[in-house]
Parts: C-alpha cells; structure tokens; sequence
C-alpha cells in the first residue's frame, strides 16, 4: 500500500534542551487506522505536531502525500485534520460558528450542508446555536471533531481523543472513525488506552523516550509477542512434577492443584498436544481448563519495561 | 493566497466586536465625550485659541488618535493573544495559511474596528465642538496608516505578551504618556525649547501632528515629515513581523 505520510529521520530538540523526538521513521500507509502508543511525555504529540505544522521539525524530514510539511504546507496542510488532545474551544463562539470557521481557515468555500451532516453525524445539530461554554467536555470534544472533519480531510489525528470521554461516546467516536475509514480517511490516533488500539487499531506503533520502539500490524504484534497460558486444573493434587515432564514449561501452584504452561504465541501448538498426551500417559487428570492470552497491554508495559532497562 | 482563510479570520474577529459592541465602541466613546465636556467645554472655555483654533476643535485630532492608538494595539494583541491563550491558536498554526494571510485576517480586523471608532469620535466631536477638515484624503491616510501600524504593534505585543500583564503594559502604561506628552493638548510650540527637543524623540508627537494638520493646517512638524515618521514605524513592524514569521517566534516553538 502507498504511504501517505512519510516521517525520515525526525528529530526535535526544544529550546529548553528537552529532546522530544530522537530520529523517527515511520511510513504511515493509506486508509489505515494506526495507533500510536506511549506513556505521557514519550514524543506522540511532538510527532503529531510536527506533521500539522505546529511545531518546526529540528532536523530530518516529513511528506504527506509526497509533499514536504514545511515547504508545501499548503498542500500538506489541507489534507489534514488535527484533534488536539487539550479542550480548547473559544468559549463564546457557538457550535454552528466555530465548526464553519474552521473550513474557512482550511481555505475552502463555504458550504453549509456539508457542515450540517458533520454536526449531525457528530449528534450535534441541536446544539448548533449553543455557546462552547455552556458545553459539557464530552460535547466539547466532539465540537473539536467536528472543526477537524469540516474541510474533509484525507488524514486525521486524534491526539489522545478518548481522555476524559465516556462509554457512550467512546462508543460514537469509533463509530465515525469507523465511516471515516471506510470513506479512504487515514487515521492516526494517540492514546495510552491501550484496549483502545487494540480495539480499532491496524497498525500498532510504540513510542517512549522520543523513539519509536516498533510498529507492526495489530495482529502480528499480538501473535508475536503475545504470550499463551495454558492452565490445568487438576482432579487431584500432585506433589512434584513427574520427570517426564520436564522438557515442558510448566509450573506446579503451591497447593499442587494447577498446572500452567506457558508458550509464545506460535510454537505452543505442536506442543500442547503433546503435552496433553504426556499427561493422559502419567495418569494425571484434569478437570478444567482454560487459555489466557496476554493483551497489548501486557505487551506494552513489558516492551517499555525492557527498553527503560536496556537505557538504565 | 487562501483568501477563504483570511475573509473567516477577518469575518470572526470582527463578530467580537458585534458581541462586545458596549465595552469595545460605547466605552472609547463616552470618555472621549467626557474629555471634550472637561478639557474642551469647562477648562477650554476659559483658554484662548490656539494657533488660531478653538481649544475643542485643537483637542479633536489628538483624541482621535489617542484612541486610534490604544484601540489598535489592544485589539491587536487581544486578537491573537486570546487564541493563544485558550489554546485555539493550534487550528490556526496547523491551517494551510502563510503567515501573511493570519496578520491580514487579525490586523485588517483590529484596524478595522479602530477605524470605526475612530470615525465615531469625529462624529461625536462634531456635537461638541467646530470640525473643519483642511485635507480630507491626508487625514484620512493619516487614519488608515495609524490604524494598520498599530494594530500590526499589537500584533507583535500580542505574540510576544505571555501574560495579561504584559499584554496591557504598553496599551495602559506607555500609549497614554506619550500621547498626552506628544501635543494632543497641547501645541509644542508652548512649551519651553529643551521640552521640544524631548517631545521630538516621541512618535506620537508626529501622528498627532500630522492628523492635525490634516485638519486645520496647523503643525508641530512638518506634515510630510509625520508621513516619513509613520511610513518608518510602518516598516519597522513589518520587518520585525518578518522575523517572527521566518523564526515562529513564541508560536511554532
């Protein structure tokens, strides 16, 4: 697939020394929702900013759609849409205002039907007269989405857009990201809710410390470093596991009731079997059992872990 | 050119001026109206005319300036401070506009607004006192250059304030010293000459000047010379708004 975004050798150092971004690459491809995972301070808004042209890149390079972002910003610029992760709203503009404001600083004519589907579709219409102020957060978020989707944009980021929203909306916005997609708009989101990316997400990507550490598809992500367990219960307690048993990773519980193998993701099927049939030889019975998968979030805390040990 | 940009930029600014019309148009008003009640009509009555003109009419030109000067740089640095402060500025920053669309949009709009109070001043002024106006095109160049220099002053103040506090110090603490010194009151020419020398090093001795020579062909300066003076500050603001672009000083950073 084509690369819509192109980020070579990216790095940005603040004028307080503070360096945010320490050589970045990243090929972000067309029509697919990559998620960008990192704790708070690991360089996602800096990435973002850059790419929308808040914040002047020290050196290295980005395109978006082979133009670069700080000569061709015109063109760049107006392919995207940005939801800032902070509420900011000016609080004496109503919805209707500030959603039709924003197409025209994107430079495009107005069009007033348009703007009514996107506040529609954002369950906005009727407070299309309302002050931002009188707004609750949630409301004030999807304003911001809102101002973001008015110039249609090929390529949106959603700067952390879950923080501070509820069920409901949560449930909404990944409906219109959703659309958006299938309407051929890129999305990039930022987010440290992990089940979040894995819930939407593509493409996976990890960021701490102004480096990213990997970017891989969800799926092989998952499959790669996700770990497996299986656990026994057995019928009968057992004291100490029978030599045969050894080659297996397992673990006995203290009470001698539980047996857990674990495996990564694709070597444990061969040996699950026989692993079972070893058991079945050694009479030993079983009377439930059950699989665990780790979830992006386990894999995350241990990729970031491992990396915070490999920097110490 | 993305003119689109420009015209919504210009186009929301100035509907703030539409939702603050009492605090923005009422207010300039009616102090201007309570200086020539003061100094035209109580105190002016009893001082002769000068150079020619009665004290109300002298007055007019300077007070229509000194309001000029200290609405333009307030809306000026209000209009952008205020999206950077909320935070709003992001859309702006990550819009496909050039730098020099944002200044048209937000200096167009605060020159604007102080051109219509401006306009109503001298409307007002001619309830109280006599207004003969010598050069209509040079005053009204005189207007219009004020106006978009000292909106592009606040401009600069408003990208470079990062607090209320700085954001008023010029409009409230420097702009009415040197208006009040720079002959809005007064003629220079009464003065003792080491105080002319001093009132030479204030600028806005040259726009008063200059504005009021535009009227009744009266002046401290030589009005070609205020013409000078204002095309200078003209150019130093841009090419300071040059550099802050070429930089992204206090907004890309």
């Amino acid at each position: 697939m084509a690369s819509v975004v192109s980020i070579n050798k990216l790095t940005k150092t603040y004028e307080n020394g503070f360096q945010a971004l320490k050589g970045v690459d990243l090929e972000i491809e067309e029509g697919e929702i990559l998620a960008l995972l990192g704790p708070n301070g690991a360089g996602k808004t800096t990435l973002i900013s850059i790419i929308c042209g808040l914040v002047n890149p020290s050196t290295g390079k980005v395109l978006v759609s082979g133009k670069d972002v700080v000569k061709d910003f015109r063109q760049t610029r107006s392919l995207i849409g940005l939801v800032p992760q902070e509420l900011t709203t000016d609080m004496f503009e109503t919805v209707w205002n500030t959603v039709t404001f924003s197409r025209g600083v994107y430079g495009k004519k107005p069009n007033p039907a348009l703007v009514e589907s996107v506040l529609k579709e954002l369950s906005l219409w009727d407070k299309k007269d309302n002050m931002l102020r009188e707004l609750s957060g949630g409301m004030k978020r999807r304003v911001m989405i809102a101002k973001a989707l008015a110039h249609e944009p090929k390529i949106l980021f959603l700067d952390e857009p879950t923080a501070g929203v509820d069920v409901n909306l949560r449930r909404e916005m990944w409906q219109v990201v959703e659309k958006l997609r299938a309407s051929g708009v890129t999305i990039i989101l930022t987010t440290h809710y992990i089940e979040e990316a894995e819930e939407i997400a593509d493409r996976v990507g990890v960021i701490n410390g102004g480096k990213l550490l990997l970017i891989e598809k969800k799926a092989a992500l998952m499959k790669k470093l996700g770990r497996k367990q299986l656990r026994l219960e057995l019928s009968e307690p057992l004291k100490v596991l029978p030599g045969s048993l050894a080659l297996y990773n397992l673990t006995l519980s203290d009470d001698g009731t539980a047996l857990v193998h674990e495996y990564q993701g694709e070597e444990g099927q061969g040996t699950i079997a026989s692993l079972l049939s070893t058991l079945a030889a050694e009479n030993i019975h079983f009377r439930d059992l059950s699989t665990r998968q780790s979830s992006l979030e386990d894999i995350f805390v241990a990729l970031v872990a491992e990396k915070a040990g490999e920097d110490a | 050119m993305n003119f689109e940009a420009i015209k919504s930029i210009y186009f929301f600014e100035m509907a703030r001026l539409r939702r603050t019309l009492l605090q923005s148009v009422i207010s300039p008003v009616i102090t201007t109206s309570l200086y020539f009640i003061v100094f035209g009509t109580a105190i002016g009555s009893r001082i002769q005319t000068v150079e020619g003109v009665s004290y109300g009419s002298f007055i007019t030109p300077g007070l229509i300036m000194l309001t000029l000067l200290t609405q333009c740089i307030s809306n000026g640095s209000i209009g952008i401070y205020f999206p950077k402060f909320t935070g709003t500025i992001y859309e702006i920053l990550s819009a496909p506009v050039a730098m020099t669309e944002i200044i048209i949009g937000y200096v167009g709009a605060a020159a604007t607004k102080g051109l219509i109070i401006g306009v109503i001043i001298l409307a007002t002024a001619s309830f109280f006192v006599d207004i003969r106006i010598a050069h209509p095109f040079m005053m009204v160049l005189f207007l219009v250059l004020t106006a978009v220099t000292f909106s592009m002053f606040g401009f600069i103040i408003g990208i470079w304030a990062k607090n209320f506090e700085q954001l008023n110090i010029i409009p409230m603490l420097v702009v009415p010293p040197l208006t009040f010194l720079g002959g809005s009151f007064y003629s220079i020419n009464m003065l003792p000459p080491f105080w002319q020398t001093v009132s030479h090093f204030n600028p806005v001795l040259y726009l008063v000047s200059g504005f009021r020579w535009s009227f009744y062909e009266i002046a401290d300066v030589n009005p070609m010379v205020s013409l000078g003076m204002i095309a200078l500050f003209l150019v130093i603001c841009l090419s300071i708004l040059g550099w802050i672009f070429k930089t992204g000083y206090r907004l890309r950073n």
